[in-house]
């Protein structure tokens, strides 16, 4: 994730109009356009959706698309975020090939470890703990992702030294 | 931990015990223990290889040697030779019908053994999935040569519905037939969708599909383009896959500048493009419909059916949607016929299959096999056993929308009509498997947590329905269950089964329901001794104030 853009002061505008370049201003390029942003700031804020709506509804091509169009595909897919999260993410598979060879043990250790429940973000806006399904690499379960980094193979005994990485 | 490197089957039908069976039989174990080698090879019985002449026969794997007909004083040489050296006897092995030498696969399916065969993951792991080169030095790009330049898309058509084909992305459709409907649907504008959303849960057979041999999609997306009338194709890649997205973006490119894609391919006058599309993490849009509207940039929510995306699909035009691993079978298919796809496998079930393996065995990851092997032989020669020694207590097939089949249904074989008659799912070719550490009420609920979470919400039943079946079973676990919950669910799962509108809520109980037809009493101990057999479920922990004053 791009930490100069996450600051506060990054231009929406300009972030749509790059989105908009790259994957075109037809109807399929609605995920891929919210999928960069979200890549980008790390959640989508509601004032992207009428600037992303402004670019796609194409009434003389008989598109036409409201915000609230927007919204419900923003609000529909798990890996978007419509409220910041925090600067480092952890998405743990809790799908139950993972969750049979051990899973269940290593949430609990990343749980105790950082007194987070799944779904929370820490005060210090250090940490989110997502919970997510299967992310296909099941032969080295349990698995997790921090950020963009995999973790294979993790014991409860691993959890502390992994996330010491990102402090 | 015990590795068995290697199995002897002895035939044990009538013949061969005529034909003193069982003294080979006990030849072997000997043998194998004088050699100190008992706890490396298994010596195992098979009642029946079809023939009847020529016995007792032998077979000796990984290597699916056939020995026959084997006599007492022949155990020593083959286990000397081939067990101890490694060495096959050529002077000893059998030229029966049916039987092969190498392969002791037979169509009939007479116990014996496949060798893995690989047709849709030939290349992966041989080649660099970013050279093109590489993958035209392995044969690439001939199907699609071939369909251009020596057939009529109805030949190409026809080719597909020869090898008898069948979708691998679960539903088991014919491929064949799939296509002649894209195909006899009129219009000027039709699409072909790769579908690479894959996110049946513990199933990563298409990413390796993709990861490894990205070319291989582009060259079947074209041929089906070309067979079907499209000129435009979308893969739709799971979000949660960047590695896949990047390897077939630099694909598409490298086929674009090769001549192999884009316009005029082969100088043939056909054009065809395709697109990288990456999804953002939602299993529903896996089924097709689901992944059309998302394609169109909405929610991933599944249309109503009919009309199918065959006459009616993306931005409204026929459209075909096939599962990665079946278009990686459509190169080869073209290149060397559908009679010769036909001869792999089981007649009913053609070609190979990929399955992914996972939980308590020595072995986890991907194996392609022709279709018809069993859950044992994937457990003792491919798993390479149960972890630790313990007990195998049942495996989950096809994902978390797939059945649940204890141990003792492990021997039937795996193709689509076998698997369908003893009602066991083959969908992704996800294999879970579990020992006796697991708690099917602890498996259960995160199998049915999973569905409360992907459900997308459009009808009810599905809905309401996953939401309810985790609760009663969360519940369970913890010991607040009653046994009246266990008809409740199963009245849930019958109305969600029948009147679900796709897939996801057709099949979300499939697993409870197994559980409840072969674990019934593990449940009912759960409620009313309230305890968890094997000690996973957090039960204990509450039953005194949650214990109901008798
Ligand atoms: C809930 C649900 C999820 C599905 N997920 C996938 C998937 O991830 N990949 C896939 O190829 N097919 C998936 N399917 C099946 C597709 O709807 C469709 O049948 C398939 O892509 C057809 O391709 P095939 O004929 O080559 O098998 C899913 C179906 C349902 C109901
Ligand atoms: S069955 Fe479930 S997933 Fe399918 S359309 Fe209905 S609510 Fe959505
Ligand atoms: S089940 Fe955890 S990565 Fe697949």
């Amino acid at each position: 994730m791009d930490q100069a853009i996450k600051q506060k002061d990054f231009d929406i505008v300009e972030l749509v109009n790059d989105a908009i370049e790259k994957h075109g201003n037809t109807r399929d390029a609605v995920v891929p356009i919210l999928s960069e942003i979200n890549h980008k700031l790390g959640y989508i804020p509601s004032s992207a959706l009428p600037e992303i709506r402004r670019h796609i509804h194409v009434p003389q091509e008989g598109v036409f698309l409201a915000d609230s169009h927007l919204y419900s595909a923003a609000s529909f897919y798990h890996l978007y975020s419509l409220k910041p999260l925090g600067r480092h993410i952890i998405r743990f598979c809790e799908s139950a090939p993972c969750h049979v060879v051990g899973g269940r043990e290593v949430i609990q250790a990343i749980q105790d470890e950082l007194g987070l429940q799944p779904g929370e973000t820490s005060d210090d806006k250090n940490w989110s703990l997502v919970m997510t399904s299967c992310i296909g690499i099941c032969s080295v379960g349990p698995v997790f992702l921090v950020d963009d980094d995999v973790y294979g193979n993790v014991t409860p005994e691993r959890v502390s030294e992994i996330l010491a990485k990102y402090q | 931990m015990k590795i068995i490197r290697s199995m002897v089957l002895v035939s044990v039908d009538e013949a061969s015990l005529e034909h003193g069976a069982e003294k080979v039989f006990h030849a072997f174990l000997e043998e194998i223990e004088e050699f100190g080698l008992s706890d490396q090879i298994a010596v195992s019985t098979i009642r029946d290889v079809g023939v009847h002449e020529d016995v007792p026969v032998v077979i000796v794997y990984p290597d699916a040697a056939v020995y026959a007909p084997v006599r007492v004083e022949d155990v020593h040489t083959i286990v000397e030779e081939h067990l101890v050296k490694g060495n096959i006897v050529p002077s000893m092995l059998t030229m029966m019908r049916g039987l092969t030498p190498e392969v002791a696969w037979t169509r009939e399916r007479r116990g014996a053994l496949p060798v893995q065969k690989r047709i849709v993951l030939e290349r992966a792991g041989i080649v660099n999935p970013a050279s093109i080169e590489d993958y035209i030095l392995y044969d690439g790009f001939q199907g699609l040569g071939k369909a251009l330049t020596q057939m009529k898309p109805s030949e190409v058509i026809a080719e597909v519905e020869k090898s008898g084909l069948q979708g691998r992305g679960g539903a088991g459709f014919p491929t064949g037939r799939k296509w002649s409907f894209v195909s006899s649907t009129p219009g000027d504008i039709k699409y072909v969708i790769c579908n690479a959303d894959e996110s049946e849960p513990g199933t990563f057979k298409d990413r390796l599909i993709i990861e490894g041999d990205p070319f291989s999609i582009i060259e079947a997306m074209t041929i089906a383009g070309y067979a079907v009338g499209a000129h435009e194709g979308y893969i739709y890649i799971r979000g949660e896959y960047p590695v896949a997205y990047r390897r077939i973006e630099h694909a598409i490119h490298q086929a674009e500048e090769h001549g192999m894609l884009g316009n005029n391919i082969f100088d043939s006058g056909f054009s065809f493009h395709i697109h990288p599309h990456a999804g953002a993490g939602a299993y529903i849009c896996g089924e097709e419909t689901a992944l059309i509207e998302s394609l169109e940039g909405k929610r991933g929510m599944p249309r109503a059916r009919p009309p199918y995306p065959t006459t009616y699909g993306l931005f409204g035009k026929p459209t075909l949607v096939n599962n990665v691993e079946t278009l990686a079978n459509i190169p080869a298919i073209i290149r060397n016929g559908g009679v010769w796809y036909r001869e792999v496998g089981s007649p009913k079930s053609t070609g190979t299959k990929v399955y992914t393996i996972m939980g308590n065995v020595n072995f986890t990851g991907v194996i392609e096999v022709p279709m018809g092997i069993t859950l044992r032989e994937v457990i003792d020669i491919y798993g390479k056993g149960m972890k630790n020694g313990k007990k195998l207590k049942l495996v989950q097939t096809g994902g978390s929308s797939g059945t649940i089949v204890p141990a003792n249904l492990q021997d039937t074989p795996m193709d689509f009509d076998s698997f369908r008659n003893a009602g066991v799912s083959l969908g992704s070719g996800a294999l879970l498997i579990c020992n006796e550490d697991t708690c099917v009420v602890d498996l259960a609920k995160v199998i049915l947590r999973f569905f409360r979470n992907e459900c997308c919400g459009k009808c009810t039943p599905c809905r309401i329905g996953t939401l309810r079946l985790y609760e009663i079973m969360s519940d369970i676990s913890e010991g607040k269950g009653s046994i009246s919950d266990i008809d409740e669910m199963l009245k849930i799962s019958e109305a969600m089964s029948e009147v679900s509108n796709c897939g996801l809520g057709q099949t979300a109980p499939t697993a409870l329901l197994d559980v409840l037809k072969y674990f019934r009493e593990e449940v009912e101990a759960h409620i009313t001794d309230h305890v968890c057999p094997v000690g996973v479920c957090p039960i204990t922990a509450h039953v005194p104030e949650l214990l109901p004053v008798p």
